[in-house]
C-alpha cells in the first residue's frame, strides 16, 4: 500500500560521526497534512533533505511511493516539492518566469507546456503577476509564495516546507497561510512556530536529538505544556490551541485522506 | 530596503520607454550593435576624429528613440568613467612627441595630448555603448543573448548567478557594516582596518554556504547538470533593419577616412 511518507529506523551521521538523524519512524499517509516540531538543531532539516533523496542515511525509507535509491532519485524530485528555508537559495534564476518553469523543463517538458505549468503554479499561490519580475525586486513574503510555486508546478504529490514562515510579518504569514490551505497536496511543514502547525496541520510530531518523541493530534500536543517544555518548545503567551479553527483541507485532498 | 531598491533600478534596470522600438528589438541586435559601434570607435586615431562623430550621432540617435535621457546615461557612466579616464590624464605627460610645452615642472607633448583626447573618446563610446545596452535591454535578455551567440554556456551562467546574487550579497554586506558600526567601530588608524578583513572572510564563508543549498535547491528540483532552454528568439525584420541602419554609415565614415585622400 503506497503511502506519502514510511521511514524505518532512519539513522543519519555528520562526517564527524555525530549522528543528526538517531532511528526515526514516521509513517504519513496520502492527504494528510503533518507538522515536524522541533527545537534548533534537532535533526528537521536533516529529515527533510532525506525526503528528496538530497541526504542518504542508513534504514528503511520510502517516500510518495518510491523507495528512496539512485535509480528513483530523478522520479522521486518531481513527486515531492520540497520548499527551503530561505526563498533566496530557492530562487536563483535571474527572473521568476524562469525559475518557475525550471522544473517543468527538468522533467523533460516542452517550453510551451513548461510556462503553462508556470502560470498556473504562480495563480496557485497568487503571484501572478510576478511573472517577469526578478526575484530580488519581491518582499519577502512573496519570495516564500514563489518558492512554493517552483515545486508546485512540478506537480508533486508531497509538498514539504522548511520553516515555512520564518521571517515573515503577521501579514505575510496570514497570505502564506491562507494559501497553503487551499493546495491540494500531501503537506509536511518543519517549524518552531507553533501557532503556524496548529493553524494548519491536523498532525503533530516532535522530532528531538534525531528521533520522533511524540506524535498526535496537533491541538493535543500543543496543549500539554509538560510536553513543550520539555523539548524547548514553548506557545506565545495566551494562546490556546483549543481555540484554533482549521479550514477545512480542498475536497480533492480530504477524499484522498479517506480513501 | 526600499532605498537600495530605487538605488538599483536607478542604476541598473531598464530605464527610458519600454515600448520604444530600441526596447523590443531582438537583445542579440542591440548586442551586436553596440559591439559593432565600440570595435569602430576602438579603430579610429585622433586623426580620423570623424569617426568619434559618427559614432556619437549614432550613440545619441539611439538614445532618443529609446527614450534614455542624457541624466540617465551620466548618472550611469560615471560608475565606469571616472577610473578609465583617469588613466589617461598622465598620457599628455608621459607621451613624448611634436610641439612640447612646459607648465611649471611638467611638460605637455602635442602627441601625448593628442593621444588623451583619442583614448578619452574612445572611453567615452565604449562605456556609453554599454549603458544604452543596460538601459535599453534587461540584463536576463542580455544573458540569452550571449548564450544563443554562443558565448561558452560556463560563462552565461556564472553571470547569471552573480546578477541573482549580487543584491543578497550588497544586503549582506550592509548588515555586517551595520553591526560593525553599531558596536562603535570607527577606524582610526590603518590596524584597525583588520575588521573589515573579517567582515570579508565572513562574508566569503556566508557566500560558499549559500552556493552550496542553492546546490541543493537546483537538485531538489531534478537539476541534472544542464541549464534548461527556455526561451526561442528570432530575428525579425526591425533587428535587421537596425543592425544595418547603425553599420552602414559608420562603416562607412571608418572607411571613408581611411580612403580620403
Amino acid at each position: 500500500m503506497s503511502c506519502a511518507v514510511d521511514a524505518r529506523g532512519l539513522v543519519y551521521r555528520y562526517p564527524n560521526g555525530q549522528p543528526a538523524l538517531d532511528g526515526i519512524d514516521l509513517h504519513v499517509e496520502h492527504g494528510e497534512r503533518i507538522a515536524v516540531l522541533g527545537p534548533n538543531g534537532a535533526g528537521k532539516t536533516t529529515f527533510v533533505l532525506h525526503l528528496n533523496g538530497l541526504l542518504r542515511g542508513e534504514g528503511e525509507l520510502e517516500v510518495a511511493g518510491l523507495r528512496v535509491d539512485d535509480d528513483s532519485l530523478h522520479e522521486l524530485r518531481a513527486r515531492v516539492g520540497l520548499v527551503f528555508q530561505d526563498p533566496d537559495d530557492q530562487l536563483f534564476m535571474p527572473t521568476v518566469r524562469e525559475d518557475v518553469a525550471f522544473g517543468p523543463l527538468n522533467m523533460g517538458l516542452p517550453a510551451a507546456d513548461a510556462l503553462a505549468k508556470a502560470r498556473e503554479a504562480l495563480a496557485a499561490v497568487r503571484m501572478e503577476g510576478a511573472f517577469e519580475r526578478a526575484p530580488h525586486q519581491l518582499s519577502m513574503g512573496e519570495r516564500r509564495r514563489v518558492a512554493i510555486a517552483t515545486v508546485l508546478a512540478m506537480g508533486p504529490q508531497l509538498l514539504v516546507l522548511d520553516e515555512p514562515s520564518a521571517n515573515l510579518d503577521p501579514r505575510a504569514r496570514h497570505d502564506l497561510l491562507d494559501v497553503l490551505e487551499r493546495i491540494d497536496r500531501t503537506m509536511l511543514a518543519v517549524t518552531h512556530d507553533l501557532p503556524f502547525a496548529a493553524e494548519l496541520c491536523e498532525r503533530a510530531v516532535i522530532l528531538a536529538r534525531g528521533r520522533i518523541v511524540a506524535d498526535g493530534r496537533c491541538e493535543e500536543l500543543l496543549a500539554d505544556d509538560e510536553l513543550l517544555a520539555r523539548y524547548d518548545l514553548e506557545l506565545p503567551a495566551g494562546f490556546d490551541p483549543a481555540l484554533v479553527t482549521r479550514r477545512p483541507r480542498p475536497d480533492s485532498i480530504a477524499e484522498l485522506a479517506t480513501s | 530596503m526600499a532605498g537600495l531598491c530605487n538605488h538599483d533600478t536607478d542604476l541598473m534596470g531598464v530605464a527610458g520607454n519600454p515600448a520604444s522600438p530600441i526596447h523590443l528589438l531582438d537583445p542579440r541586435a542591440k548586442v551586436c550593435g553596440f559591439v559593432l559601434l565600440t570595435l569602430v570607435a576602438v579603430s579610429a586615431s585622433f586623426a580620423t576624429w570623424p569617426v568619434f562623430v559618427a559614432c556619437a550621432i549614432v550613440l545619441a540617435t539611439v538614445a532618443g528613440l529609446a527614450g534614455v535621457g542624457a541624466g540617465v546615461v551620466w548618472r550611469r557612466a560615471r560608475v565606469v568613467l571616472p577610473l578609465v579616464l583617469f588613466v589617461a590624464v598622465f598620457l599628455p605627460f608621459f607621451r613624448a612627441g611634436g610641439t612640447e610645452w612646459s607648465i611649471g615642472p611638467f611638460t605637455v607633448s602635442e602627441v601625448g595630448l593628442e593621444t588623451f583626447v583619442a583614448v578619452s573618446a574612445k572611453a567615452t563610446i565604449g562605456t556609453v555603448s554599454a549603458v544604452l545596452l543596460g538601459a535599453t535591454t534587461a540584463f536576463p535578455d542580455v544573458l540569452r543573448a550571449l548564450e544563443r551567440m554562443r558565448v561558452p554556456r560556463l560563462l552565461v551562467q556564472t553571470s547569471a548567478f552573480m546578477y541573482r546574487y549580487l543584491f543578497v550579497i550588497v544586503e549582506e554586506t550592509r548588515r555586517m557594516r551595520s553591526a560593525l558600526l553599531a558596536r562603535g567601530y570607527h577606524p582610526r588608524h590603518a590596524l584597525q582596518a583588520a575588521a573589515i578583513g573579517r567582515v570579508a572572510s565572513a562574508l566569503f564563508v556566508r557566500t560558499y554556504g549559500r552556493g552550496e543549498r542553492v546546490y541543493l535547491a537546483m537538485l531538489a528540483r531534478g537539476y541534472r547538470g544542464d541549464m534548461p532552454q527556455l526561451d526561442t528568439l528570432a530575428l525579425r525584420r526591425p533587428d535587421v533593419v537596425f543592425l544595418v541602419l547603425l553599420a552602414v554609415p559608420l562603416l562607412a565614415v571608418r572607411l571613408g577616412v581611411v580612403l580620403a585622400p
